[in-house]
């Protein structure tokens, strides 16, 4: 089946100077925010858009879009803020920083039509700090671009609406990307999350009602507006609304990053990217970043990528990052080395956390260097249980459910490697075949 | 000495500029971009000087800026070799042999993950986590720009041109 890819954010790809103002234009950009200007749309008919339009959240949670706005407080007098998350460090996901680097008016339209929907007229983009070469110099020269066309900046084009658009640029921390530590790292602290309630968008930035919205799904709004929230829905699944950008990585021929339909069967998507590489036969697949359960390849060969059909498979969509794995994988070394991220990317503040992964990582270390015990197997899925909503923010969560997925699926091969000392049972099959 | 006079000019037109980003009082959010622009300044590194010198700038305790800079993975606080490679490892880098990347260039440069050659060359980042560039992997990020789909060639051709 042949799918129509780029609708929404990668509108741009395949121009020259994909990036640019001129560029954008020439696709319906700024046609919404030029709409919005003109007096067409209210902040509540904006929100109701969004809503129908089915977008949810692309960061990885899943929350619908227009909910989320609705929350913020509107017309108090006082200052609200949007705060767009491109701190991008998901384990898979890497289409945040094509947006940025490809498309980066998308964005800015984006951000100018939620802030006025939100009675915000200061935005901040967090950029994590590794982009500071490319993607975030990019970005800036999209904002200046649209200032310097008089499209953002104080009351624009004399429509009595402000909007200000600045840059942060982070410094290194996964955990930046959880909502309160990105505003605890726009603060100038260390990225620790807030305890919840209160919520954003009561007290956020400065104390102030904040809305934080992933760069993707921004980056979709002037598509929304500009099309209809119906014509965006239709696009993907009841519960799916829309396009999302599938960042195929791992064992793959192609990959690469493909903006297509919500709900696009996997099977095509693998075809779409080459199939496995090498010849070789799927063995599993992470449907959505590292912090989503694995699929073994026939659960997975049967789903549809968009929200329920992977919750009911029991994974998640997550962030659309999709690792895909080979017959040839040690799953215990991939469970190994997502441990260590997680370990290493603990902010270190509840308990359950900075010590439970630190066990995780460690029992997994034992078991690959031929010191494991079979208790140990047993241990690795209590302390993820342990870890398992019993902390601030989901960081404990997401190290948890990799360890109970792999352990639910690939469990002969955790104890095979136990009791032979270290060796990998795919490596002792290759051995025998070869 | 005063702060003005410890930071650089440079450093401290960077800082305003950044400052101006911020409502007035919240000079505080500019610490991470004021700790970026010394350690730029400094080879890589950040000194107890040079982060005191930014908390007197920005008129914020001392410890306020040393808890950013040892939070951060990007910040270091002692000396390190002057080009910064980081070999990514994470999961699509690793599927596709970004192992065998790290043993090679660890044997090319005699030096493990988180040292720095002896000649001060280079500084082989700690074991480095997910850069956001998967869809090219194995890749690196060296001084802060990305190579991506390498070989152990391409490798070899990018250390070898740092000064």
């Amino acid at each position: 089946m042949a799918y129509e890819q780029n609708l929404v954010c990668f509108s741009t790809v395949g121009e020259e100077e994909s990036w640019s103002l001129a560029a954008y234009e020439k696709h319906g950009g700024y046609k919404a925010w030029r709409e919005v200007l003109a007096g067409k749309w209210t902040p509540e008919k904006l929100i109701d858009e969004v809503k129908a339009s089915g977008l949810r959240g692309r960061g990885g949670a899943g929350f619908p879009t227009g909910l989320k706005w609705s929350f913020m407080p509107r017309g108090t007098g006082g200052q609200n803020y949007l705060v767009v998350n491109s701190d991008e460090s998901e384990p898979g996901t890497c289409h945040d920083r094509e947006i940025l680097r490809y498309n980066p008016h998308a964005l800015v339209e984006g951000i100018a039509i939620a802030a006025y929907a939100m009675d915000a007229t200061v935005a901040y983009n967090y950029i994590r700090g590794e982009f500071m070469d490319e993607p975030a110099p990019r970005f800036e020269a999209a904002v200046k671009e649209a200032y310097d066309a008089g499209l953002l900046g104080k009351n624009v084009l004399g429509s009595g609406i402000d909007i200000d658009v600045e840059t942060f640029i982070g410094a290194g921390a996964y955990i930046c990307g959880e909502e309160t530590a990105l505003l605890e790292s726009l603060e100038g602290k260390q990225g620790k999350p807030r305890f919840k309630p209160p919520f954003p968008a009561n007290f956020g930035l400065y104390g102030r009602p904040t809305t934080i919205n992933n760069t993707q799904s921004i980056a979709s709004v002037p598509a929304i507006v500009r099309e209809g929230a119906q014509w965006f829905a239709d696009l993907g699944p009841e519960g799916s609304g829309g396009t999302a950008l599938f960042a195929v990585s791992g064992h793959i021929e192609k990959p690469g990053n493909y903006e297509l339909p919500m709900g696009i069967p996997f099977k095509d998507l693998l075809e779409l990217c080459g199939g496995v590489w090498k010849g070789r036969k799927l063995k599993a697949v992470i449907p959505g970043g590292s912090s989503c359960k694995v699929l073994p390849a026939d659960i997975i060969m049967n789903c549809t990528m968009d929200y329920n059909s992977l919750m009911e498979a029991g994974s998640s969509f997550g962030t659309g990052a999709v690792m895909v794995m080979d017959e040839t994988t040690c799953m215990v070394k991939v469970l190994r080395r997502i441990s260590r991220f997680y370990m290493a990317e603990s902010c270190g503040q509840c308990t359950p956390c900075r010590e439970g992964t630190g066990w995780l990582y460690r029992m997994l270390t034992r078991i690959m260097e031929g010191q494991g015990e079979e208790s140990d197997l047993e241990k690795l899925v209590d302390v993820a249980n342990k870890i398992e909503g019993h902390t601030i923010c989901a960081l404990g969560d997401a190290a948890a459910w990799p360890v109970q997925s792999f352990l639910e699926h690939y469990y002969e091969e955790f104890e095979y490697m136990v009791r032979n000392k270290g060796v990998s049972m795919v490596d002792a099959a290759g051995d025998a075949a070869a | 000495m005063s702060a003005t006079e410890r930071l650089s000019e440079h450093v401290r037109e960077e800082i305003e500029q950044w400052k101006s980003r911020f409502p007035e009082g919240r000079q505080r959010s500019a610490v991470i971009a004021a700790l970026h622009a010394v350690q730029h300044e400094n080879e890589g590194h950040l000194t107890t000087e040079l982060m005191d010198a930014v908390a007197d700038y920005l008129e914020l305790p001392k410890i306020q800026v040393y808890e950013v800079a040892t939070f951060y993975s990007m910040f270091s606080t002692k000396p390190v070799g002057r080009n910064d490679v980081a070999i990514c490892t994470n999961v699509s880098c690793m599927l596709r042999g970004a192992d065998d990347i790290v043993d090679h260039v660890e044997n090319k440069l005699g030096v493990k993950l988180g040292e720095s050659t002896e000649d001060g060359r280079i500084y082989l980042k700690k074991e480095e986590e997910c850069l956001a560039a998967c869809c090219g992997a194995p890749m690196m990020m060296v001084n802060h720009k990305y190579y991506e789909n390498l070989s152990v060639e391409q490798v070899d051709e990018i250390l070898d041109e740092l000064d």
